[in-house]
């Protein structure tokens, strides 16, 4: 079968925060409604609605997100539904907005990825974010999300002779890429002191390795290339690949727990899709919910080779003015890790690159970027490559 | 509320009771039913020794919902003699005596208790071998 390209014609977000005053309906009809005003589409054009979403059943009280969503937003009558795939529904849901515009299903799809964190305590939100591993054998010990983290991230240091702060310019990039974004979640610059001091949560991690969780929402819109110059006569950006792999939920499951084969799997269809390779992306936005997935985020999707990810981040190669900018407008670390919606935010933060309206921030002729979702600690990874369109 | 998905792991966190796969050999923990390695049904049981090797392990300052009693505690990888990874706590050991490669042996012992309803939930967590045995 012929599959029709696939172009972004608006994007949409809200600032990453504490919003004690939101619920989780305003935040998604925030980042939808922008997003359409941004494609300059009316409501009676629009085909679809997907829905990534994590945690709201546990956190919120609310499941069927699809329906509540497309009411609250004036597109009632038309198809909807959640997308689910732990920290990762945010691309699995505009992997499927991208397949049916793709296979002819649909010409106007709306994605959006939206998570309401705070309302509830600490324990519970941790309880949630655990619920991404194994019940029965990794979350019964009491291991966290975090902790699985550190166990990767304490196996790494060991065999490849790496430092706890070794680690620390990924975290300084950032906090200095979020400080000029004004939708970020954590909007100051940390140093390297500051970051080797920080409050451990589960050794080696300490709380400036890690994402911060918050409140959120980001949202795109969809349609054939051919039809893109209908609604948009500039800033059209073309979904270049899409491409999904999976990996035992459980690390315990995995021969080879220092490398994510899933990052590997996806991001390699996806150059094949796209006729590239790692040389010709321009940036990346990856999947920082910790440092270490940095590291392994950069292996695995070919920038580095095994074991040498934090050195490209200690020789600069990171930064915006380096061979490869990666969490151009923050990051996890920094914009935020609404869990559900990281994947949206990631491909809107992309779209706005290749636009060039990403401020201060812009990377300097950006042409081709990537974003990679991670679900867990790397079972369900889903990479798109993404191309300005003249 | 949910004992039976408790009680149907009894063998598991009990006595590690894995499987093992009679077309290449493979022993699996969890038993997962279908080889990884192979991609054959394995369906046979195997009882793993219970020792192992620390692989990696983290002490927690952040607990779940039913763990922060036990906060800080330490979980790791254990990599059992037989090959498979396993994940649990260490137990009945010094922070500052934990290090990789550290030889260890499953013990029983509590691993949660369900709020005030009562359930307490029991398996294994892994100590550090004697040094006579090790
Ligand atoms: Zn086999």
């Amino acid at each position: 079968m012929k599959m029709r390209d696939v172009s972004i014609i608006g994007v949409g977000q809200t600032k990453v925060a504490e919003h004690w005053d939101r619920s989780l309906r305003h935040l998604a009809g925030e980042a939808i409604l922008a997003a359409m005003k941004d494609a300059h589409i009316e409501p009676a054009a629009v085909d679809a609605l997907y829905v990534g979403n994590m945690l709201s059943g546990l956190l919120n009280g609310q499941e069927h997100l699809g329906a509540l969503i497309a009411d609250f937003v004036g597109l009632r009558g038309i198809e909807a539904l959640k997308v689910e795939a732990a920290c990762g529904s945010g691309a699995a849901a505009l992997r499927l907005g991208y397949a049916m515009v793709a296979g002819g299903i649909h010409d106007l799809v709306v994605v959006c990825g939206v998570e309401k964190m705070t309302d509830t305590v600490n324990a519970e939100t941790t309880t949630g974010l655990a619920m991404a591993a194994d019940a029965d054998y990794e979350s019964i010990h009491g291991v966290t999300f975090v902790g699985i983290n550190a166990l990767l991230m304490r196996r790494y240091m060991y065999e490849y002779g790496v430092k706890h702060e070794d680690f620390a310019p990924f975290t300084v990039n950032a906090h200095r890429n979020a400080a000029s974004n004004p939708y970020a979640m954590f909007r100051e610059r940390v140093t390297v002191e500051q970051f080797s001091r920080a409050r451990m949560i589960a050794d080696p991690i300490n709380l400036l390795d890690s994402s911060g969780i918050g409140d959120g929402a980001a949202a795109v819109v969809l349609c054939p290339s051919t039809m893109a110059g209908e609604y948009r006569r500039e800033g059209v950006v073309r979904i270049r690949a899409s491409a999904m792999a999976t990996d035992a939920v459980a690390v315990h499951d995995r021969p080879d727990p220092l490398w994510l084969s899933a990052a590997e799997a996806s991001a390699f269809k996806a150059y094949q899709q796209a006729g590239v390779g790692p040389r010709d992306i321009d940036l990346f936005e990856l999947h920082d919910a910790f440092t270490i997935m940095s590291a392994l985020s950069l292996e695995a999707a070919g920038f580095a080779e095994r074991g040498k990810g934090v050195r490209l981040a200690q020789a600069g190669e990171i930064a915006r003015e380096g061979r490869i900018p990666i969490c151009t407008m923050g990051g996890l670390k920094a914009r935020g890790h609404p869990v559900g919606a990281t994947g949206v935010y990631q491909v809107v933060e992309v779209a706005l690159q290749l636009r060039g309206e990403a401020g201060p921030n812009q990377i300097p002729n950006a042409r081709l970027g990537m974003a990679q979702n991670i679900g867990g600690s790397g079972a369900t990874v889903i990479t798109h490559i993404l191309e300005a369109q003249d | 509320m949910d004992i039976p998905r408790h009680w149907r792991l009894q063998r598991q966190r009990y006595a590690l009771v894995g499987e093992v796969c009679k077309k290449c050999g493979a022993r699996l923990f969890p038993p997962r039913d279908v080889c990884p390695q192979c991609s054959q049904p394995a369906y046979e049981p195997f009882q793993f020794s219970g020792k192992g090797k620390v692989y990696s392990y983290s002490t927690l300052y952040q607990a779940p919902a039913g763990y922060e009693q036990f906060v800080p505690y330490t979980v790791a990888l254990v990599q059992l003699d037989e090959g498979p990874l396993v994940t649990a706590q260490l137990t009945d050991v010094d922070q500052d005596e934990i290090q990789i490669g550290m030889p260890v042996e499953m013990v029983t012992r509590k691993l949660r208790e369900e709020g005030e309803d009562g359930l307490i939930i029991y398996g294994y967590k892994f100590r550090k071998q004697p040094a006579e045995a090790a």
